[in-house]
């Protein structure tokens, strides 16, 4: 199973290359905790932005809190600029419901307005349940029901996506 | 009241269904709730200070005992979590009519309450709250009877994670009337429970709770000698109606003894923070320039208790 995923290390160049064309003096980055963060830790230095990375945890903000209660482990969101006026790229990991992509926007424009907002993932696979899209994707796939995409980061940075059964995974 | 039963604050998952005391909370739960409230103050610095997590929830603050700041920041931690908040002064409304606690929890509950957040002259009130509420209302004690003060103690314990980072080599001293102060209570089983080495607690031995040893903690009476070398100092409001009872001779003389001055603290580590759940009485339990001394952070912890009240709120609302 694992053999048909593409390799996460091999996606990362070609997504900043596309990205670069978009890229404004207005534009800064924002990555999504845990796996987006990661992402944006590694587009954000080959993209010369001058404005930090923000991170962001939509925990405060997720739509299933009435029925999950609240995350466990959330992290603090830090936007490191103003978000008003900004050409927002928003990275994820993984592209599925979009209800976490709604949750950021939300947060977000708590921050500020700002002047847009671009999303970009790793993988997309389908299954979006609002209408919301990815405007940079590093690969689509095909992801049986019942399993989750996932990406991991090893101890020496580098990133994988894998493929774990739901029940495991909760 | 330390005999209450097995953990009427769990449910069946062993989540935080309601908080009623630190004593007998899982070590998992309190840095969840120290953890969480650190999102959260980061939501109070923003410039819309204010999550959804909450919409559509009401919050009944039932205070049968007066309090200012405690209501105030529940109120305001409500607010920021986007609940609907009612505020009702119980004690110059039903219950001098006669009302008993239950019918007025129950009449709130027919108003589709969701957390009741309740302080109480009498230990033990907000317990008999919890086990008659319905499933998906909570109850968060905000204070009652000398028994315990749990959201005081978990922003002290976040304050002192914030300046000091790790418990695990901390010596703390808590100062003062420990004996009426379910503040101090609190405290010391958050500090133990989170692995402090050496919790101390320093006052008249007239205004320390018989046994207090066995709650881990090393007893002085010799205020110089129990500040030696310690990081944390929290002192104990010095209730007014004590100060010329029989347990003390007068507010001038516990001061002389007990009342914290630079003098004293210099005997502390020079990095030692000093803190006050409020009211203060200054001249009395603490010495002015002490209080807003550079190791003064009393008022941060005021700012830091709607963040952790933010985050009880919504771990138990969610459970």
């Amino acid at each position: 199973m694992a053999g048909k995923l593409p390799d996460a290390e091999a996606l990362l160049p070609g997504l900043a290359a596309g990205i670069k064309a978009r890229v404004t003096p207005a534009s800064a980055m924002i990555g999504l905790h845990t796996g987006g963060a990661w992402v944006a830790e590694r587009l954000h230095p080959l993209l010369g932005l001058k404005e930090a990375l923000g991170l962001m945890d939509i925990a405060f903000y997720r739509d299933d809190y009435a029925k999950e209660g609240l995350k466990h482990d959330p992290k603090r969101t830090r936007i490191p600029f103003e978000v008003e006026g900004r050409d927002i790229l928003l990275v994820d990991d993984v592209l599925y419901t979009g209800r976490t992509v709604r949750a950021a926007m939300n947060e977000l424009f708590d921050y500020g307005r700002p002047k847009s907002i671009a999303l970009v993932v790793l993988a997309d696979r389908g299954g979006r349940q609002l209408p919301i899209e990815a405007q940079h994707c590093g690969a689509r796939l095909e992801v049986p029901a019942g399993k989750r995409l996932r990406l991991k980061r090893s101890a020496n940075g580098k990133l994988s996506l894998e493929l774990e059964d739901v029940d495991r995974a909760e | 009241m330390s005999t209450v039963q097995n953990n009427p604050q769990l449910n069946a998952n062993g989540e935080l269904q309601h908080l009623l005391s630190i004593e007998g909370l899982p070590r998992e739960i309190l840095e969840q709730i120290l953890v969480t409230a650190e999102s959260f103050a980061g939501v109070t610095e923003r410039e819309v200070k204010k999550v959804p997590l909450l919409r559509g929830k009401s919050v009944f603050n039932l205070f049968f005992e007066a309090s200012t700041r405690t209501r105030t920041t529940f109120e305001i931690a409500a607010k920021r979590l986007s609940a609907d908040v009612i505020n009702l002064n119980v004690a110059v409304s039903s219950q001098s009519k006669g009302e008993s606690l239950l019918d007025t929890v129950a009449n709130l509950s027919a108003m589709q309450a969701d957390l009741f957040v309740v302080r109480h002259g009498s230990s033990g009130a907000p317990y008999l709250i919890a086990r008659h509420v319905k499933p998906h209302e909570h109850v968060i004690n905000a204070g009652d009877g000398r028994h315990a003060h749990p959201t005081q103690g978990l922003l002290d314990l976040y304050t002192i994670r914030h300046y000091k980072k790790d418990f695990s080599r901390l010596r703390v001293a808590i100062v003062g009337d420990v004996l009426h102060s379910r503040v101090a209570r609190s405290l010391i089983h958050g500090l133990t429970t989170l692995g402090a080495p050496e919790v101390r607690v320093i006052g008249p031995q007239t205004l320390m709770p018989a046994g207090v040893e066995a709650l881990g903690v090393r007893v002085f009476h010799d205020m110089r000698a129990g500040l030696k070398d310690c990081d944390v100092v929290v002192m104990l409001r010095l209730q007014n109606e004590r100060m010329n009872g029989p347990l003390l001779p007068s507010a001038q003389e516990f001061f002389k003894n007990y009342g914290l001055t630079a003098e004293k603290l210099a005997l502390a580590k020079p990095d030692a923070i000093v803190m006050h759940p409020g009211p203060m009485n200054r001249g009395v339990e603490i010495d002015s320039p002490v209080a807003d001394g550079p190791h003064s952070v009393i008022l941060p912890q005021v700012t830091f208790g709607i963040a952790v009240r933010m985050a009880v709120m919504s771990i138990v609302a969610g459970n």
